[in-house]
């Protein structure tokens, strides 16, 4: 490595945290705008945004924390579930109103410190881990609700619901303004203090050279299965917060209603710029990739395509992000993957083998 | 590169008096039936540079970990600063908290970090909530950069990534964050494998760095060459046991190597 080559000065896409992702995110919206013009140039698709997207955002924010931390929880989908009906249970049937909102957080916080305990103490890769709490914590909602929906009808009426998902305007009025949602007001919030946190904050450093190696923080005296129980249990703490999100706005519990969060927050993370390998992580970028995944399905629904087509473009739009981060975050791998395509300019120069294998620069 | 050795470095506070940094009588470890210690005992002084040499499996590494609160070793007394420590609760963050600092091939630094994080994780300057004061370590990390390492004019900066730096540059980054903790022992695990030669020479002047900073150092080196250039004295070990104990200049590289050879071939 050349001494005098400028290597203290990050360019641009490094200043900028997220820039990629907000390009992007930029032009898509610009090609909205062309192909749906009367539901991208008007208020209201942006108001259905800040209402719908709040649960998808609190999940891909605390598994910026994960992915940083070089996991995974694959567990979410069943803490919707499971503190999904701890809380409508706790709020319907026994009329507890605020306890029921401490209920679902304590149950979600219950199963981030099993996830914690299973990974941090145990030692069992958190991707098989959180596949198996995910069956458990999913099932046991099952078993727990007998597979019954609970309807929060008139649930409109309480503070709870107004405090946490309420409009700040006037709530008989149909107009735009009045529909801006509580709920994106309190996302945001904890976006900005989980941003501190992550940029700011000893345990953000922490899990960042978690991500980067366990070795390493090892050595430089973090304490790693502390940190991870704590990570999991921020997870755990968020994914219950964004059931209560939203089983309180469709005013219904549904046994499945996580669903579909497993692939778009994970994609939504990757799309962000967050790193698959750990080490690196950007909540500004997670935000963008929530918005583009939200965008995909409005606006592919709006120009004019079935529903099939949207998880079809997302996950393209997963994979195209992925490869990008790829070769951005590694050049050497970029120049295996180039040399692949050149013909060998000496005999016995073979194409170098190993695209997906650690490459160190 | 190599900044002039004369510029400002940050002087060893002086603590209370002491001999030898460190000081081990009659060590012994056994790993089963394999005697891999065999009664050392040896003396660092406070501001020595020791090489310590010797075959794969001679017990260098051994010889470290017990040190270093790694592993307990089955017998013997050690002292650091002539105190003698507690072996039965003897740990790295012990040691650490001793001011020993090892300095290891390549676990010491997170690749995709930037450098005023490396210098600082684990021991954060922050606020009573544990929010980092960012411009105090950037501006630390900066000094450090500078003064301790000597690093000018070579396009690194405190925000430069780790993975951006060469071998003997990261080295140096691991010696200059365990010089500015005020380690007052340095311990180096063959610092200059896999290095090109340029890079070894980045390294060698680290090490005279930490000399002419007042710390003391133990340096495990394979390379002969390297080590008698900054060595105040070599320790050469065998089989688990101290065979030499030898100044530099009473003893030329050819001849080390000779006596080495020899040692091997009594076997």
């Amino acid at each position: 490595m050349s001494d005098h080559r400028k290597r203290g000065c990050p360019g641009l896409f490094a200043r900028i945290e997220g820039l990629p992702i907000i390009v992007v995110f930029a032009l898509l919206l610009g090609l909205f705008m062309y192909t749906a013009p009367q539901v991208f140039l008007a208020p209201q698709i942006y108001t259905t945004l800040l209402s719908t997207a709040p649960p998808l955002i609190l999940l891909a924010a605390g598994l910026t924390f994960v992915i940083g931390a070089g996991e995974i929880d694959l567990s979410f989908p069943a803490v919707i579930a499971f503190s999904g009906f701890v809380f409508a249970v706790l709020f319907k049937d026994y009329q507890l109103g605020w306890l029921a909102v401490l209920g679902g957080l304590a149950s979600g916080i219950l199963v981030g410190v099993v996830n914690g305990l299973l990974i941090a103490r145990i030692g069992i890769p958190s991707f098989i881990a959180t596949l198996g709490t995910q069956f458990f914590w999913s099932g046991m909602a099952t078993v727990l609700s007998g597979g019954k929906s609970y309807a929060l009808r008139g649930a409109e009426d309480s503070t709870v619901w107004n405090f946490i998902v309420g409009n700040f305007g006037d709530p008989n009025s149909v107009a735009w303004q009045d529909q801006i949602s509580v709920q994106a007001l309190w996302t945001a919030l904890i976006v900005v203090g989980l941003w501190f946190v992550l940029n700011r904050h000893r345990f953000g450093e922490h899990i960042l050279f978690i991500g980067d190696s366990n070795d390493v923080a090892r050595v430089v005296g973090i304490d790693v299965g502390w940190e991870k129980i704590r990570l999991y249990t921020l997870m755990g703490a968020l994914s219950s917060v964004a059931a209560m999100m939203l089983t309180l706005e469709n005013k219904n519990y549904f046994g499945n209603q996580g669903q579909g969060y497993l692939l778009t927050a994970i994609a939504a993370v990757l799309i962000g710029g967050t790193s698959i390998f750990g080490g690196r992580a950007t909540l500004v970028g997670t935000v963008f990739g929530c918005f583009i995944i939200w965008m995909v399905e409005a606006g592919l629904v709006a120009s004019g395509l079935t529903g099939a087509w949207v998880r079809t473009v997302q996950g393209l739009i997963f994979l195209t992000a992925i490869i990008f981060y790829l070769f951005v975050e590694e050049p050497g791998r970029r120049a295996t993957f180039f040399r692949r395509f050149r013909r060998p300019t000496q005999p016995g120069r073979a194409a170098p083998a190993g695209l997906m294998g650690p490459s160190k620069p | 590169m190599t900044g002039r050795l004369d510029t400002i470095l940050p002087a060893r506070r002086d603590t209370a008096e002491f001999g030898h940094i460190v000081r081990m009588e009659g060590v012994q470890k056994y790993f089963g039936a394999v005697h891999a210690l065999r009664d050392i005992s040896l003396a660092i002084g406070r501001n020595e540079i020791v090489g310590l040499i010797g075959d794969n499996g001679a017990g260098k590494s051994t010889l470290i970990k017990v040190l270093t609160g790694v592993i307990p070793p089955s017998a013997g007394r050690i002292y650091v600063r002539d105190q003698e420590i507690d072996l039965a609760h003897h740990s790295v963050s012990l040691a650490h908290e001793m001011s020993i600092e090892t300095v290891y091939q390549d676990k010491s630094l997170g690749e995709k970090q930037p450098l005023w994080r490396n210098f600082f994780v684990g021991r954060q300057i922050t606020n009573r909530f544990g929010f980092i004061n960012i411009r105090e370590e950037k501006r630390i990390a900066q000094d450090i950069l500078l003064n301790t390492i000597g690093f000018r004019g070579v396009g690194i900066g405190v925000d430069s990534d780790v993975r951006q730096l060469s071998g003997g540059e990261r080295q140096g980054i691991a010696i200059g964050r365990a010089m500015h903790f005020n380690s007052d022992l340095i311990i180096l695990d063959e610092p200059t494998v896999a290095l090109a030669v340029k890079e070894v020479r980045k390294v060698l002047d680290f090490v005279r760095r930490i000399k002419a900073s007042g710390r003391a150092c133990i340096y495990i080196e394979h390379n002969l060459a390297h080590v008698h250039e900054v060595a105040d004295r070599l320790l050469v070990l065998d089989r688990g046991e101290i065979v030499a104990d030898v100044k530099p200049k009473d003893m030329t590289v050819p001849e080390l190597t000779e006596y080495l050879i020899a040692l091997q071939e009594h076997r």
